[in-house]
This record gives structure tokens, C-alpha cells and sequence, in this order.
């Protein structure tokens, strides 16, 4: 079949009606499949496959034919969201595939256009709550814990974080195959705008505190040193004079300079080498240790 | 190294590889791909210790959108196989974890280049609608980055122990090993950052500092902080006139 022939027929309404759906065991199999959503990411169409992967058990149930070849099409166009949240989105789009397989008069340009409408607000709610907060908290506890060699660290990080994901996962799938495109206009409401806004208040004032306890600078370049009265040594440091000033101001300069930096689009391993230069070269000079 | 241990090794560089891409079950981080290496190779401790290092340092290091982070994955595996069979410091560890870092966005980059071509072949088979191609074009883009930490795992595992490697890696000066370490207390700052550049809007900046200073000033612990967090952002959200716009109007009508 001619390549505009095959363009036409997948344009063309679905008349037949048929009482094809979906049911659970199409919902795992969309949600097992959907944690291999980035598998073949690639620079071109990013988790194009991926998404086109997850929704095949749907597909495969709801088309034959040429019209199966146009839905596998339709789901090979370019997509890139958070992972987690790319769930509720197969769900919505399975909801439309299924009422356009039973003749709903839903074209395929709809179809794309949810997707792409949707994955770019999604992502940014994602992405604060995903790896802004829940991961570099649960991160740094798992950390802490682990510094002492106990297998816990690893084990509450592991837990806990795919705990969180799963659940997204699952419910976001469900939330969006029954809500299906009533989900867009649920968007325009606040309630999402407020999810991302109170991801982000939580996750900016756990960094604030990151920054002030989990780094370490020492500067022990002595400024001077004398008998006190009591016949004590005291020795005055850079460090200590900071430390009585704002502890972590050194951290909190270095992490604005390292965000004016990466707003610069430079890379940030370059950053990185960077620090470990000033580290090297610090002891080296006995400045820092 | 026995032959068992290195088959589980290289099993597991390539469960880690594959999460590198995922980014679902977190076997790229640090804290799990490092504590993974320690069991196979019989020392959980210096595995769970060298995690809980590293991940300090990657702390924010994250993908988002088409942006791409250091890679943790290789980074861990190489530099926990080093530290275990080939008995370095943790000092030693972080020393070799951030080039091989580099090294490792380098080879992602590239698989994700040459899974362009398994993105075309996924278009034939849709025209053909052979599903079962689509997926194979998928899950060969996946082993592929599962190769990709597998391989120079296997390598590093077999000459790890070697004297070659050893008198390599004790040759590094202590100026370098001591300063990377130093540095490793610090390098954080670059994932912080990377994180509140996403986050960050004018309005909310006031809790970063709120945050900093109740840090620097207290003792609360790590979980104190995530509850504090959760009042203030709720509270926020409740009492921010942008989101209660419309009760306001409300109230202005009814003293018309």
C-alpha cells in the first residue's frame, strides 16, 4: 500500500464499531512495560520506542491490519518526559485509543496532540518532586547511614525511592486511562501548578540545608595564635572566624558561582575538575584540608 | 577473582548500565551500584561505605530533558572494583570515580547516538506492523548500555588485582589523593546547584535561604528538615493570594 493511501485510511474515521477494550490485565502489562520507558532513548525522538513498546499489549488488542501499522506509527513520533509521570499519559492515551477503536470520532492528530501537550507541563512537575526532592533527600539519608557501613543506607534509599515510583506509576497510569482526556482540563486548574510549586518550596529549603551541613571545607590557615589569659593556646583561624560568622558560607558561594556556571551551559564536569583542582591545589598549599 | 564472582560482576556493571538509562529503580546510583560490586566481590562494608561517599558527590546529578549528568553507573562499578580486589583507600576511590565519570557521559553518549539507528529500524517494522521487531529494536538499545558498564567492568575485573594496576594506582601522589579527597567534601555543591537552577523561581528563593540558615544555626536532623519543609510548602500554598484569588473575590462581593 502507497505510503498516502496508508496516511488516508488511518485519517479516516473508524465506522465499525466494535467493543474492543482494555481491561487489567492490559494495565500491567502497559505498567510493567513502562519501566523500560527510556530503554532506547536516543537523540533523535528520545523515548519515542520506549512509549511505543509500553502501549503494544493496547494496540495489538484494539487494532489489526493497517490500522495497527498507523497506531504503532502515531506512537513512534517523539516524546521525552519525566518517566514517572510519563504514566498517566499512556494512560489518556490508551483511554483514546480504545474509544477510537470503538468508532469515537477521535482523529490521530488529537491523539498527538495530548501527548505533546501534556508531556512538557508534566515534566515540570515531575522533575522538582521527582529529582529535585524525593530522590536527593532519600539520597542523603541513605548516605549518612551508609558512611558507617551499615547495609540500611542503601537498603531505606532503594526501598523508599521505588516505593514512590511504583505507586506514581501505577495509579498515574489508572488515573489517566479513567479520566482520560478529562485529564487536560483538570490541568488547568491549580491543583498541578500547586503540586510543582510545594515540590519546590520543599525541595529548595532541603537544599538550603544540604548546603549549610553536608559539606565539608576546612580552612585552617592560621591568622594568629597567643596565650590567653587563662595560659590556654588560642588559635584563631580563617575557618573558625567564618564558623562564628554564617557556618557553610563557603559552600553556599561556591553552590551560587556552580549555578551562575551551569546557566552558562557549561559542562558540569568541567565544573567538577575544576573543584578538584582547587581541592588538589588547596592541600597542596596547605589552605585547605 | 573467581570465575563465578566475575560473571556476577559483570551481571551486575550490567543491571547498573541499564539503570543508567532507565533511571527507575536507581541501580546507577552510587549508593546501590557500589554496595551491589561489594557483595559479589565478598566485602559489603567497603562497598556500602564507598556508595555512601560517592553518592554525597553525585547528590543532584540528574537527567532532565535532554541535558545529561556525569555518569554514576560506570563511575561506581570501576571505582568500587578498584577499591575492593585492588585494596586502595576511599580516597583512592573518589580519585578514580570522577574521570571515569567523564569517560562513562562519553559512551552513553555515543549508545544514544548509534540507538538512532534502531529508532529507523523501529519505523520499518512499524510500517510492517511487526511488533516484535519494535520491541527487539528496543531491548537491543537497552543491552547495548548494559554493555556499555559491562564490558570495561569485565576488563578492570580481571587486572584489578594485578601488580601492574596496584604499583599504577600506588604511584599516585599523596598531594593528589589527599587534595581529591578534601575536594570530595565539596564537589557537591555542583549537584546542588544543578538541582536548584531547576527548581529555582524568584518568588520561593526566600526558603533556600530559610533552609541554609536554619541548618547552619540548628541541629535538626535530615528528616526534621523534610517535615519543616512539607509545613512550610503547605502553608505556602494555603496562604498564597495566587492561589486564592477566587475566595477573595468572593469575599469582595459580598460586602458590595
Amino acid at each position: 500500500m502507497s505510503k498516502s493511501k496508508l496516511k488516508e485510511n488511518a485519517n479516516r474515521q473508524v465506522h465499525v464499531t466494535s467493543t474492543k477494550t482494555l481491561d487489567k490485565s492490559d494495565m500491567k502489562k502497559i505498567f510493567i512495560r513502562s519501566w523500560f520507558l527510556l530503554g532506547s532513548f536516543n537523540f533523535e525522538r528520545m523515548q519515542s520506542v520506549g512509549f511505543c513498546v509500553s502501549l503494544i499489549p493496547a494496540l495489538k488488542k484494539l487494532y489489526k491490519g493497517d490500522e495497527l501499522k498507523a497506531a504503532l506509527k502515531r506512537h513512534l513520533e517523539f516524546f521525552n518526559t519525566q518517566p514517572f509521570i510519563a504514566s498517566p499519559i499512556m494512560g489518556i492515551t490508551a483511554a483514546m485509543e480504545e474509544q477510537r477503536a470503538q468508532g469515537m470520532p477521535i482523529d490521530e492528530a488529537s491523539i498527538s496532540g495530548v501527548k505533546v501537550g501534556l508531556m512538557g507541563p508534566l515534566a515540570g512537575v515531575g522533575d522538582p518532586i521527582f529529582w529535585g526532592t524525593a530522590r536527593p533527600v532519600l539520597a542523603a539519608l541513605g548516605a549518612s547511614i551508609a558512611l558507617s557501613g551499615s547495609i540500611l543506607g542503601p537498603l531505606i534509599f532503594f526501598i523508599a525511592f521505588n516505593a514512590i515510583r511504583l505507586a506514581t506509576k501505577w495509579y498515574g497510569l489508572n488515573y489517566g486511562y479513567q479520566k482520560g482526556t478529562q485529564i487536560v482540563s483538570d490541568m488547568k486548574g491549580n491543583k498541578l501548578k500547586k503540586l510543582t510549586e510545594g515540590a519546590s518550596i520543599l525541595g529548595l529549603f532541603v537544599m538550603g540545608a544540604l548546603v549549610s551541613k553536608w559539606t565539608s571545607v576546612n580552612i585552617p590557615y592560621e591568622l594568629s595564635r597567643y596565650t590567653g589569659p587563662d595560659g590556654a593556646e588560642v588559635i584563631t583561624t580563617v575557618q573558625s572566624i567564618l564558623d562564628q560568622l554564617v557556618p557553610g558560607l563557603i559552600p553556599l558561594l561556591m553552590t551560587f558561582t556552580c549555578m551562575t556556571l551551569l546557566k552558562k551551559k557549561i559542562n558540569p564536569l568541567i565544573i567538577i575538575f575544576g573543584l578538584f583542582a582547587t581541592g588538589i591545589l588547596g592541600y597542596w598549599a596547605g589552605i585547605l584540608s | 577473582m573467581s570465575g563465578i564472582q566475575l560473571v556476577l560482576l559483570i551481571i551486575v556493571a550490567a543491571i547498573s548500565g541499564m539503570g543508567s538509562v532507565l533511571d527507575e529503580g536507581q541501580t546507577h546510583r552510587p549508593l546501590v551500584a557500589c554496595t551491589l560490586v561489594g557483595i559479589v566481590l565478598g566485602d559489603v562494608k567497603t562497598g556500602i561505605i564507598l556508595g555512601g561517599t560517592l553518592e554525597m558527590m553525585a547528590l543532584g546529578w540528574m537527567n532532565v530533558g535532554a541535558s545529561m549528568a556525569p555518569d554514576a553507573a560506570l563511575a561506581s562499578v570501576i571505582s568500587a572494583i578498584l577499591v575492593i580486589i585492588g585494596k586502595q583507600s576511599i580516597g583512592a576511590g573518589i580519585a578514580i570515580a570522577i574521570p571515569i565519570a567523564a569517560a562513562g557521559q562519553v559512551l552513553t553518549i555515543f549508545v544514544r547516538t548509534i540507538t538512532v539507528f534502531f529508532q529507523h529500524l523501529s519505523d520499518k517494522y512499524a510500517n510492517e506492523g511487526n511488533t516484535r521487531g519494535i520491541e527487539m529494536c528496543h531491548f537491543l538499545g537497552l543491552s547495548l548500555q548494559g554493555l556499555r558498564v559491562a564490558i570495561p567492568a569485565a576488563l578492570v575485573g580481571v587486572v584489578a588485582g594485578t601488580d601492574m594496576v596496584t604499583s599504577f594506582l600506588a604511584s599516585i601522589p599523596e598531594v593528589i589523593t589527599r587534595g581529591l579527597q578534601v575536594s570530595g567534601g565539596f564537589i557537591v555543591v555542583v549537584g546542588y546547584a544543578m538541582v536548584i537552577n531547576m527548581m529555582q523561581s524568584k518568588n520561593i528563593m526566600p526558603f533556600f535561604f530559610l533552609g541554609f540558615v536554619f541548618a547552619a544555626f540548628t541541629g535538626v536532623n535530615l528528616i526534621g528538615f523534610g517535615i519543616i519543609g512539607a509545613v512550610l510548602a503547605i502553608l505556602y500554598i494555603q496562604l498564597s493570594p495566587k492561589y486564592n484569588a477566587v475566595a477573595v473575590a468572593a469575599d469582595d462581593l459580598e460586602l458590595e
